[in-house]
């Protein structure tokens, strides 16, 4: 059977797919709801519901245990006008550079190094070693981290080491120093994932495009802004995708290592939408402050998604 | 390859050391930490003198790391293997059959790849609540489910996106049925993404904070994870002790990393640029 249908497909090989294809996409296949239903179930059940709620609840004012009262617009209005909620929302942004920026720039880095190894046990390291920090949980990497950055961790052992004695402080306890501070966690885990997604992208780039940026006497920087830039366009765009979602939506280590403090010096959406919630109970602002965070990250996704598309 | 000088090689390899130094020092930091005297203030990286490696021991006991690794392999198993069948089943629907509205559904979860947890845990809670699960560890295993749907949908999609549709005529005109197709031909094919999917998810499983910290109170029906925020919570001072739980409660990612590392690392790569 299987070979009277080779055999007639190489007689004729564009005709009986085409043919088929339009068939399909005229009779839609009920039955196929039947492979959807049980993962669509769970999302919506899980995940659309409770964001319809959310949008719900963020025109309430709602304890969470008594009768909820309308509030208009108060909730969303809070988002701009008080200060806690609206440094959260910068402090997120800040985020951004220490979450995205700088991994993505070191990563393109380790990577145009990386490829310049010969295949061998050091590479392999490398790739492992820099990968690590992504599979630990992030709780470990705040507890990791809150030590390293304790009056007697390492951070301080290094600046007393090389005589600069007098920088040495409780840097997540500093008011200046502890955004950038769980920043550098933030680096720390990033790196890694991103390093291995544009090294294996630099992989893909045909080396004859080397070759030919060499004849025309290309020099490094030329060589990787002509050929590594463009050509790792979409990996470029998961690794931002994934890191600026990562930096907007951070939880875990704030949690573990300031729980927004010292002040509000390192609070971010994640951890005030959980303290409005569960520690001061104001359910509608929480859900107001969700809401708008979700907006926020389809609204910078959604145009760097569109950069990776065109071509 | 570019011909390199000396001076060359030195800097690039200077570059990489210090990069590789800079994701495995913290870790030694813990290690070191956690070796040092019970009760103790080591200082940053320092070889104990006599290291204790009772530490880990006491650490274990003391944080009931038993009940916490039982309660995440029961999170893992409610959570992974149901996630996976559910996910490649959906994945291949709406890549290799025919779905009504497949665009606007698959629309709808690729909405949900970007949506943070913190965005949904208030109604979750209250969700629940009213179900009569909070506490119990349904409470973590059925949102993650659904949290988790989204990408492993995007991910199955893409794999069968990348079959030959010939390859399901074939079957057909072989007489398959539309599950013979699938089961025969499609499934095994498959192996490889539907496998490096299990890993992503015992990973998001295991080292989930969120959820359980907010829906469950008890600790030892939590992850690993969040058992291990408790833990700081209450051991916080007691850095030598908090630092052999935290390495303890690593290990596990770290060891499925390192042995799926090669195909983990291929399977991510080929995923994530689809």
């Amino acid at each position: 059977m299987t070979d009277v249908l080779l055999r007639q497909r190489s007689e004729d090989p564009v005709a009986p797919r085409e043919v088929v294809r339009r068939s399909a996409r005229r009779t839609r296949n009920w039955a196929a709801l039947v492979w959807v239903a049980p993962a669509f179930g769970m999302y919506a059940l899980f995940v659309l519901y409770p964001m319809l709620q959310s949008i719900q609840y963020s025109f309430y004012d709602w304890d969470g245990i008594g009768p909820a009262k309308p509030a208009g617009l108060d909730n969303w209005k809070a988002i701009f006008t008080q200060p806690e909620l609206l440094h959260s929302v910068e402090h997120a942004f800040i985020l951004i550079v220490f979450y995205s920026v700088l991994p993505v720039g070191l990563g393109l880095v380790a990577a145009a190094l990386i490829r310049e190894l010969r295949p061998g046990a050091f590479s392999t390291t490398a790739r492992v070693m820099l990968f690590i920090p992504q599979v630990l949980p992030l709780v470990a990497a705040g507890i990791a981290w809150t030590w390293m950055y304790s009056s007697d961790g390492l951070v301080n052992q290094v600046l007393r080491a090389v005589g600069l004695e007098r920088h040495t402080r409780a840097w997540l306890g500093d008011f200046t120093f502890a955004l950038p501070a769980v920043g550098v966690i933030g680096v720390w885990v990033m790196l890694g994932f991103c390093t291995v997604l544009l090294l294996a992208g630099i992989g893909k780039i045909e080396p004859e495009l080397y070759e030919a940026a060499r004849l025309d006497g290309a020099g490094r920087v030329h060589e990787f802004l002509a050929v590594t830039l463009p050509g790792l366009r979409r990996e470029l765009v998961v690794c931002t995708t994934f890191t600026v979602i990562a930096a907007l939506a951070s939880f875990d280590v704030i949690q573990i290592s300031t729980q927004g403090g010292p002040g509000y010096q390192t609070m971010v959406p994640g951890v005030e939408i959980y303290r409005l919630t569960f520690l001061q109970q104001h359910v509608g602002q929480a859900s107001a402050l969700a809401v708008f965070l979700a907006a926020l990250v389809l609204v910078i996704i959604w145009p760097i998604q569109r950069l990776g598309r065109e071509r | 390859m570019t011909e390199s000088t000396v001076a060359q090689r030195v800097t690039r390899t200077g570059i990489l050391l210090a990069l590789m130094l800079f994701a495995i020092v913290p870790l030694l930091s813990m290690f070191t930490t956690a070796l040092a005297e019970p009760g103790s203030t080591p200082r940053g990286l320092t070889w104990p003198g006599d290291p204790h490696w009772h530490n880990f021991v006491d650490a274990w006991s003391s944080a009931n790391f038993l009940a916490l690794f039982r309660s995440s392999i029961l999170i893992v198993v409610g959570v992974v293997p149901a996630t996976v069948v559910m996910a490649t089943a959906a994945g291949y629907a709406l890549a290799q059959l025919n779905v009504p509205f497949g665009k606007v559904i698959y629309g709808l979860l690729v909405v949900g790849l970007t949506l943070p947890f913190e965005a949904l845990i208030t109604p979750l809670y209250y969700d629940l609540q009213s179900m009569g699960l909070l506490g119990s560890r349904f409470a973590i295993v059925l949102p993650l489910i659904g949290l988790l749907m989204p990408f492993g949908v995007f991910w199955m999609r893409a794999h069968f996106l990348g079959i030959e549709p010939a390859l399901t005529e074939a079957a057909k005109v072989d007489g398959a049925t539309g599950w013979q197709t699938f089961r025969r031909i499609h499934l095994p094919l498959a192996t490889s993404a539907w496998s490096a999917l299990a890993v992503l998810f015992f990973l998001a499983s295991w080292n989930q904070y969120l959820l359980p910290l907010v829906l469950v109170d008890d600790p030892s029906k939590r992850t690993v994870a969040g058992g291990l925020g408790a833990f700081q919570g209450q051991h916080g001072t007691d850095v030598v002790l908090l630092c052999a739980g935290s390495l303890l409660i690593m290990l596990p990612s770290l060891v499925i990393f390192l042995i799926f590392q090669r195909n983990f690392v291929r399977a991510l790569m080929q995923g994530a640029v689809k």
